[in-house]
């Protein structure tokens, strides 16, 4: 009856759509997976804005640099939600023990990874943009006033939090529910690195050279130069941009070579026996 | 010409091994277009395994396993398409309606028309009722039906199923292999079961493979196997293979 295209090569939209419609309705039947998005962003704000508010009243550097630690938390929870978003949507399908319905079906990997980019933007879309306006309500700073620059750092911190995913998702199939922890622990082995809340010449020498290797590190430099000396630095966007694209590339192929490797060893395989 | 012969399902020296245990030991079998194949065997005896191998989910360690003339798990996607599997070992996402999770299924099939044929297997599986109930909260038998609608939504050409009725009861169990001799008979569809049910086995299917430790012990039909045992029922050939008794006889004869 049916008669699917049996291109190797093209990606199917269908199958795409198929996925990302599969995790609306998750999302939609699931109010406290809403909830879940927008509470430890809005938690986070909160913390830091405060923190920001009595820094600011004591310190006349500080007083400068209105909202740098709260741009900071938001392009931190882009780089982190981003990866959460495309990892829980993943993981989603091992709580519910259907991967093997998938891996049997003709969803080829990379439309997986295409959907799950996708769940990761709109889960970010549901549980940032709340946040963003309570960063105005509440400490007058307004992140969309940054203009072209956020673009710019949005893109750089979701292909990272992308690339990172990828091999997450990679890791979990190869390894299965052992390896869950990496996918809520590992951005925070990146936190320290990419400077988030201080700039990188605090760092040791020799741990200045790892924070260069991370494209976030170009961002939250880009940014506190931006909101502190009001200068645009279009040259370490660029810079961060390269190094997305040979990780993002790496996580691809680390991917499709785990898969490959619990096809070996038999982990794709959920059932009983 | 050759390709109208060319066999269904062809296993060819088959060989998994995990670390130092060898899952399925140089199995070879093929199956015919229609035809409904019983794989038996004890637990660890390398049913599920083969039957991995066989939807492209394990890499053969080496041996080949051909599915309409396309190697797995290398040209998997020129005829995942045409294939289905169903285990109660694999649920569906516990959250999504039945209608939902068929919805998504039959597009990932691109199924064409699929709101018909939800509808049509709704039907046909009795599950109208409940199309707007999370699956999670169907009971087991229930689920089972809707696994068998997400295995039948794209009319497969080859249909895995491994243990489909485990843990339902006699009569839903009844149920669900009435409605499988049905859609076989209708669709002209190749059937592998994988089970430990020997009624099951002996009720559906014209032809049995028995394995152990890997291996196939025998491969016959269900008939010629009770007169080759000299047994009554399948049950007793099955306890026979496992406990060595078949060696023993054909030692003695």
């Amino acid at each position: 009856m049916s008669a699917p295209s049996v291109s190797a090569a093209t990606l199917a939209p269908h199958r795409i759509a198929a996925m990302v419609l599969r995790y609306l309705y998750l999302l939609r039947s699931s109010w406290t997976r809403l909830l879940e998005l927008i509470y430890w962003p809005a938690v986070q704000l909160f913390v830091w804005g405060f923190l920001q508010f009595y820094i600011a009243q004591n310190s006349g550097f500080f007083a400068r640099a209105t909202g740098v630690f709260i741009a900071a938390v938001l392009m931190w929870d882009i780089l982190f939600r981003g990866q959460l978003g495309f990892s829980v949507s993943f993981l989603e399908e091992m709580w519910s023990r259907n991967l093997t319905n998938l891996m049997i079906s003709p969803l080829r990997p990379i439309e997986f990874v295409c959907a799950l980019m996708i769940m990761s933007l709109i889960r970010l879309a549901i549980g940032m943009l709340p946040v963003t306006f309570l960063a105005m309500g509440f400490f007058g700073f307004n992140v969309y006033s940054l203009g072209l620059a956020l673009a710019a750092f949005f893109v750089n911190l979701i292909l990272t939090s992308w690339a990172v995913g990828i091999v997450v998702a990679g890791v979990l199939l190869r390894n299965g529910m052992g390896a869950e922890s990496l996918a809520w622990t590992l951005m925070f082995v990146l936190m320290p690195l990419t400077c988030v809340y201080y700039p990188v010449s605090v760092l040791p020498d020799w741990l200045q050279v790892l924070a260069w290797a991370l494209p976030p590190t170009y961002v939250f430099e880009g940014m506190r130069a931006l909101l502190m000396e009001h200068v645009i630095r279009a040259d370490l966007m660029l810079e961060a941009f390269v190094l997305n694209a040979l990780y993002f590339a790496a996580g691809v192929f680390a991917f499709l070579q785990l898969i490959k490797s619990a096809r070996r060893v038999g982990s794709l395989l959920q059932t009983g026996e | 010409m050759s390709k109208i012969l060319e066999p269904v399902v062809a296993v060819d020296q088959l060989v998994k091994v995990y670390k130092t245990t060898r899952a399925v030991d140089g199995i070879s079998f093929a199956l015919e277009r229609g035809s409904t194949t019983g794989l038996l065997g004890g637990n660890g005896a390398g049913k599920t395994t083969t039957l991995a191998m066989i939807m492209g989910l394990i890499m053969p360690t080496s041996g080949t396993v051909k599915v309409l003339g396309a190697e797995m798990p290398r040209q998997r996607y020129q005829v995942l398409h045409k294939m289905n599997f169903e285990s109660p070992f694999v649920d569906m996402p516990h959250r999504l309606t039945v209608w939902q999770n068929l919805k998504v299924f039959g597009m990932l099939y691109a199924v064409e028309d699929l709101s018909n044929r939800i509808a049509a297997l709704a039907r046909e599986l009795d599950l109208s009722e409940f199309l707007d109930r999370p699956t999670g909260k169907l009971s087991a038998g229930q689920k089972t039906r809707v696994a068998l609608a997400k295995a039948l939504i794209n009319s497969p050409q080859v249909l895995l199923l491994d243990e489909p009725t485990a843990s339902l009861d006699p009569d839903t169990a009844d149920w669900v292999r009435a409605h499988l001799e049905r859609f076989r008979e209708e669709h002209g569809t190749t059937v592998l079961l994988a089970s430990h049910n020997m009624a099951e086995v002996e009720r559906l299917c014209e032809r049995v493979i028995i394995m152990k430790r890997g291996r196939i012990e025998d491969d016959d039909t269900p008939r010629r196997l009770l007169v080759r045992y000299g047994r009554r029922t399948l049950e007793e050939v099955f306890l026979d293979v496992a406990r060595g008794r078949g060696e023993a006889r054909e030692a003695a004869q």
